[in-house]
């Protein structure tokens, strides 16, 4: 009897010690960011961009990167969009319930989910050779899309899947067809988990590097065309760490913190949104 | 009328197309990377360049064996640190915590999701650096002088620190696929244990667990696919410094996945480089494709018995 007690008690102990260390993890990465990253961190990061020899620890900002992965992350996010939005309403409004042809994309879905963003950059890569483009904001904005496509994809599958039958069912007996009832009814209907969706894919886009690193080059300009390099927050970053100047790496610093910023406030607006957006939704 | 019925039916073969695209993409992928990988692949076997180790570009050797060897490694660690403490916390979750603290871990586990990898290799640089540098280095390899603990790489950026900052990445996917497989065990299973007297603790162990399994197995599979495949952060704080097959945890590492981002630059002026990286990711995606199938598959064989 005494055992069994011990032995409950030892693993709740352990059970309670992990969990406190994955959520002190995050807590850590945080705590880690902003303190080194807010010294550092000054309006001229943001506001300017990068002057002569910025990764040598003179002037300028990260203004480039900031707006470019704004940008590249806003092109891709509705490039994928425009893809897996007409995929999930044809899984769930056109497809049996237990189609084997949905069972299919669903799991290829998950699979791409899978592969790791530097394969998709490989990929991106061999397509802008194939195309004979260079490294761009569009091939950078095809090649994220690519990997925002399935995690964007399966998060709407799951709130079409929540829209109750009788909605759909009461929109067919009013005699629209299926686009309609996918427009008028059930898109309204699911438009906060939509939303939810499009920025969950929104910070992954814009927080991944390995995919960018060859498709969208990098550059010390503002993004201004589709045809020449843009630069990137996580790449910006990722070189000012490289560099052997403190003062270079103290701004890397200051743009992590930048882009958990950003990810951050995603998250956040993504939890607000859900809620805020339930006006056309009935309970 | 017509025009409505026309739009439906155009908009239902569009969306048909696009559904099919997504079935194509993985092999589109896999087939480009193969297209381009052919030129390497008509002068060397491909078990010279998987299973060689003599990795000299610019003398034509193009043998992957180490970084391969760098990958599995990184991967086993963070997995012995992230595999224990992700049942538990799953467990914690799924089983005893109140629904108040449920609420409050949740969303924390999917913030840490989110996180870019680039963020993960700072922290990494900044925070488990030091720490694999001033005290579990200079402690466990003078304590243990064997392997796989002795080494000579006072860096701190090591084996080590790639597994700890891939341990942290991939609690997420490990976590909340355990959580979701510990819900679709039937609440009367836990109770029919209980009613025999058995302690909580033993229930879990003897019926949710065991329950749960094949579960649990998928979601560390799903993990390693993530560790395997993961490229800036282990590229920032793995040391990626090349000698031969790891022999040390506190060794540098250098994974496959960060040989590819590495390469950018230099590949196009080395003649067959780029086809030798380009199989790399090829090899990359089949591995980590097969780890997905596998994993999701025995989920979906779950979903399926379930209903």
């Amino acid at each position: 009897m005494n055992k069994r007690k011990i032995e409950e008690n030892i693993f709740k102990v352990l059970m309670v010690f992990s969990t406190s260390l994955v959520v002190g993890s995050l807590i850590f990465i945080l705590i880690t960011i902003f303190s080194k990253g807010f010294p550092a961190l000054n309006l001229d990061m943001i506001t300017k961009t990068p002057k002569g020899g910025y990764y040598l620890g003179k002037e300028g900002g990260i203004l480039n990167a900031i707006l470019g992965s704004i940008v590249l992350g806003i092109g891709a996010t509705i490039l994928a969009l425009l893809i897996s939005l007409p995929v999930v309403f044809y899984l769930n409004l056109y497809l049996k319930k237990k189609s084997k042809f949905a069972f299919l994309v669903r799991f290829f879905l998950d699979v791409l989910w899978g592969i790791p963003s530097i394969v998709y950059g490989a990929f991106g890569f061999m397509m802008m050779l194939f195309l004979g483009l260079q490294a761009s904001l569009l091939a950078g904005i095809i090649t994220v899309s690519l990997l925002i496509l399935p995690i964007m994809s399966r998060s709407m599958d799951e709130v079409l899947k929540m829209i109750p039958l009788e909605l759909k069912e009461a929109s067919y007996a009013l005699g629209a067809n299926k686009l309609e009832t996918s427009i008028k009814v059930v898109f309204r209907q699911a438009l906060p988990g939509i939303l939810t969706a499009i920025l969950i894919a929104f910070g992954r886009g814009i927080g991944d590097a390995a995919s960018v690193l060859f498709t969208a080059g990098f550059t010390d300009y503002l993004p201004y065309s589709l045809f020449k390099p843009v630069a990137t927050l996580p790449l910006a970053i990722f070189f000012q760490l490289g560099t052997p100047f403190p003062e270079v790496q103290e701004r890397g610093y200051a743009s992590a913190l930048v882009l958990t910023v950003i990810i951050l406030s995603i998250s956040i607006l993504s939890r607000f949104l859900s809620k805020r957006f339930t006006k056309h939704v009935i309970k | 009328m017509l025009s409505r019925k026309l739009k439906d039916i155009v908009a239902q073969r569009a969306m048909f197309l696009l559904c099919l695209f997504i079935l194509s993409l993985a092999f589109l992928m896999a087939f480009g990377l193969y297209q381009r990988s052919k030129p390497i692949l008509a002068i060397k076997s491909l078990k010279d360049l998987l299973f060689s180790h003599k990795w000299h570009p610019t003398q034509g050797q193009f043998g992957l064996a180490s970084f391969i060897a760098g990958t599995f490694w990184v991967t086993l660690l963070a997995l012995i640190l992230a595999v224990p403490l992700s049942i538990l916390t799953a467990i914690f979750i799924s089983e005893y915590a109140p629904k108040r603290i449920r609420d409050f871990i949740k969303p924390i586990i999917d913030l840490l999701a989110g996180i870019s990898p680039v963020i993960y290799g700072v922290w990494g640089v900044i925070a488990i650096v030091p720490l694999v540098r001033d005290y579990l280095m200079p402690f466990l390899s003078q304590k243990l002088p064997f392997f796989p603990f002795a080494s000579d790489n006072y860096t701190g950026f090591s084996a080590l620190t790639a597994g700890i900052v891939l341990a942290v990445m991939v609690f997420p996917i490990i976590i909340s696929v355990i959580e979701e497989v510990l819900r679709t065990v039937p609440f009367e299973i836990r109770e029919a244990s209980l009613a025999l007297g058995a302690t909580k603790w033993q229930t879990v162990k003897y019926t949710v667990l065991r329950k749960a399994r094949p579960g649990i197995i998928a979601a560390i599979i799903l993990g390693l696919s993530r560790a395997f495949g993961e490229t800036m952060a282990v590229l920032m704080v793995a040391g990626c410094d090349l000698h031969g097959f790891p022999k040390s945890i506190f060794d540098t590492a250098y994974p496959l996945p960060a040989l590819i981002a590495n390469t950018y630059g230099e590949m196009m002026s080395i003649p067959l480089y780029d086809s030798a990286v380009l199989l790399a990711a090829l090899f990359l995606l089949v591995i980590t494709a097969l780890f997905n199938m596998l994993g999701w598959g025995i989920l979906l064989h779950i979903e399926r018995r379930q209903s």
